[in-house]
């Protein structure tokens, strides 16, 4: 609802029509950009206000900025820390076997420091271990060093630089998928308030039977019938969550702006109907789809790692891959090698829930009758 | 009412059929078709042409979509590959009962805790504990599930060893039992349906009395009858022990599935509940001296209810989806892992055959949310 912002009501209206000369006038106009963008900073600097009075908000935004700077650490301290050692912290193939010294004795009390002579004479070359000797065991699964802070998992890749690295992913699937569903969204939304009738039946129809299929289920489907990769993931979440509910919510906004005066008079101005959906409805639309944007990287972020923790996608390296390892490995369900699983686990979730605690944050910025009084 | 009722069915047949069009489509849009895929190169062109008339695929698009949609609605799905020679729906039907007893279970208690916990948070808004729960509630919402199922796998059943690690029974029990798996998951679907539905009857004629102490009299006794008759059923059955023995094995998957489904919810009822409290009515209920009680339960949370079941049909994918990482991580075999087998042994009619039923699933639940909400909100009842 850009109001024309020009102090017009000083002037004769064929004088503004005109211009002011300069030199005879000292009033000048703004060029019209330079207004836009500052009714834009005021009107982001007034949401700022509202949205970091809630704690939650400004919590998840830090998440995001932690795991940004995990995203972005990545490939400098592959290029600076670890590049005479890109075989070791490489995500993929990466490998590094720690070696730890155990005593060989008769009977072991302590796995942790002792070895039977039996099965000292497996890692020992010379295949003459004794009682009393010591041999270097090499740990597959390595707990949390300094040269590994987060451990090895049991193929020997670095496990932090598989997480660091699996961020970017993340990032690049949330959004795919967050686009994808607010272009999609608001149009649709926007198209069926607009036109009603017909349209709209087809489009909302469309978007029940979206909404009521499970979508893990037609994903597990989708991906056991054709390769699908990250960016191809993203497009279907986006797709289906852009015909699905998104649309069904920012329909029912674009209808409430529909009604609004400033609408009728665009149409009465000789606004075509395409002009009046882009230039009047939707930028009144796209607050709302931006709240939706959220909720749609926290589901994309899940649905993500639920199909790499089924084996089911064609990524490099992920946080559920990363489960999926320790899985097919045996690991799984034992907490003294709890760097396999808790790290990726936990990354997910706090990724997740960063967005939806910022989707939620925005929404009282959105919705004035959600804010507290 | 009942036009109304069968309004939504015939609209719910309709969009199944678009769907299993939409699924056909998914199949078509598959690059080759079957006997590419599947059939040896090395067989003759003229055998390979056989084959394919034989399994119909020379009919073109329309003939094979015709054949599909019958063959579908009269039971036939086709064969399965990896329980060769076992038809689809064989491979299915005894797998929809456990299913559905973890969906049905998981959802009510889900429901329940989430509707009662957030009435909680939101008449006692703004003490330290809602904050908490609030956060806590967003964790469970947004936590990775597959890795939430492990840990209290780990926690409950490997390290404190209360349950059983996976499988829906002992198989050693059973060896020598008198009754199939599928009909004690039967009996034990329907007893927990009659008893919802007991509750159910229980409540609404309740409701109707004038007197609130008859109200709470007629509710109590009608609640410890349709438990009594319950346990009485149990009690004398001689499948007790079996159903002992899969409720064991049911617990974590069920409270788990339960925990991710409830904390949704709970926020939605603490939202709603929110705004039900800023209504006029509640300050005009306060005013006049209203109990706060009653206020919660009877002004306040039954207006609140009716997002909170508009929210099911937005969270049924949810649960259902969640229901099928359940299965998996639980090794409970259901129709998820059913799918999730299927798909990755690369069994494509039994794939096919498990995403429609759960579809269809899907919808039957749908309709069954949209009956409740019939007896919920009064307005749809009047207009018919």
């Amino acid at each position: 609802m850009v109001q024309d912002p020009r102090p017009t009501p000083e002037l004769a209206p064929d004088e503004a029509a005109v211009g002011i000369d300069a030199g005879t006038d000292e009033f000048d106009f703004e060029p019209l950009w330079r207004v836009r963008l500052r009714l834009a900073w005021e009107g982001f600097k007034r949401n700022w206000a509202l949205f970091s009075e809630n704690k939650v908000g400004i919590i998840g935004l830090i998440i995001i900025g932690i795991f940004f700077v995990m995203a972005i650490g990545h490939p400098i301290l592959m290029a600076t820390l670890w590049s005479d050692k890109q075989n070791i912290y490489d995500p993929e193939i990466g490998y590094d076997a720690p070696v730890k010294t155990l005593l060989v004795v008769e009977e072991v009390t302590d796995p942790e420091t002792q070895i039977d002579p039996e099965r000292a004479k497996l890692f020992d070359a010379s295949l003459k271990a004794e009682v009393g000797d010591t041999v270097n065991v090499p740990q597959q699964p390595a707990p949390p060093s300094l040269a590994h802070p987060l451990g090895t998992n049991p193929r020997g890749n670095d496990v932090l630089s598989q997480l660091m690295f699996s961020t970017k992913a993340a990032f690049m699937l949330g959004l795919v998928a967050a686009l994808v569903t607010v272009l999609l969204a608001t149009t649709i939304g926007s198209v069926a308030a607009y036109f009603g009738g017909i349209t709209d039946t087809l489009l909302m129809r469309l978007a029940d039977l979206v909404l009521l299929m499970p979508l893990i289920p037609i994903l597990i489907v989708l991906s056991g019938m054709f390769q699908v990769n990250l960016v191809i993931l993203g497009l279907i979440i986006g797709v289906l969550n852009g015909f699905g509910g998104t649309a069904i919510i920012l329909k029912s906004q674009a209808l409430s702006v529909k009604v609004k005066p400033f609408v009728e008079a665009a149409r009465v101005a000789g606004g075509t109907n395409w002009h009046i959906i882009f230039r009047h409805i939707i930028p009144n639309v796209l607050p709302l789809s931006f709240l939706y944007m959220m909720f749609t990287v926290t589901e994309a972020i899940a649905l993500e790692a639920t199909l790499s923790f089924f084996g089911l996608l064609n990524v490099d390296m992920s946080w559920g891959l990363m489960i999926q390892i320790a899985q097919s490995e045996g690991y799984l369900l034992r907490f003294d090698t709890w760097w396999l699983i808790v790290p990726p686990g936990l990354a997910v979730t706090f990724l997740a829930a960063a967005f939806f605690l910022v989707g939620r944050a925005m929404d009282e910025v959105v919705n004035p009758r959600l804010r507290a009084r | 009412m009942l036009g109304y009722i069968s309004k939504r069915v015939a609209q719910m047949a309709l969009l199944f059929v678009v769907f299993l069009t939409l699924l056909f489509l998914l199949l078509q849009a598959q690059p080759g078709d079957f006997a590419s895929q599947f059939l040896d190169p090395r067989i003759p062109a003229a055998n390979q042409e056989l084959i394919r008339q034989r399994l119909g695929l020379d009919q073109g698009m329309w003939g094979q979509y015709w054949t599909y949609i019958t063959n579908f609605f009269t039971g036939d799905l086709g064969t399965s590959f990896m329980r060769y020679p076992k038809t689809v729906w064989a491979v299915i039907v005894e797998r929809i009962p456990r299913t559905m007893f973890l969906f049905t279970m998981a959802t009510m208690l889900s429901y329940w805790m989430g509707f009662l916990s957030g009435k909680m948070l939101a008449w006692r808004r703004g003490g330290k504990l809602e904050y908490g729960i609030t956060l806590g509630g967003v964790f469970l919402y947004t936590v990775f599930y597959p890795w939430f199922a492990l840990m209290m796998i780990w926690l409950w059943a490997a390290t404190l060893e209360i349950v059983p690690i996976n499988q829906f029974l002992t198989p050693d029990f059973w060896l020598d039992s008198p009754f199939s798996a599928t009909s004690v998951f039967t009996a034990m679907i329907w007893s927990s349906v009659l008893v919802v539905g007991g509750l159910l009857v229980v409540q609404t004629v309740a409701g109707r009395m004038k007197e609130y102490r008859t109200q709470v009299l007629l509710r109590r006794t009608g609640r410890v009858l349709v438990f009594g008759i319950f346990v009485w059923y149990w009690a004398s059955s001689s499948m007790r022990p079996f159903a002992a023995d899969i409720t064991h094995h049911a617990v974590l998957p069920v409270v788990t599935l339960a925990f991710i489904a409830f904390a949704g919810v709970m926020l939605i009822t603490r939202g709603s509940m929110l705004e039900t409290l800023r209504e006029d009515y509640i300050l005009t209920a306060r005013a006049k001296g209203v109990p706060d009680r009653i206020i919660r339960d009877k002004h306040a949370a039954r207006n609140a209810l009716l997002p909170v079941v508009t929210s099911f049909i937005l969270g049924l994918a949810f649960i259902i989806g969640g229901g099928l990482v359940t299965e998996t991580v639980f090794s409970w075999p259901g129709m998820g892992e059913l799918l999730l087998t299927a798909v990755t042994s690369n069994d494509i009619p039994t794939a096919i055959g498990t995403l429609a039923l759960i579809g269809a699933l899907a919808l039957i639940a749908h309709i069954v949310v949209d009956i409740v909400y019939l007896f919920l909100d009064p307005r749809i009842r009047v207009q018919g």
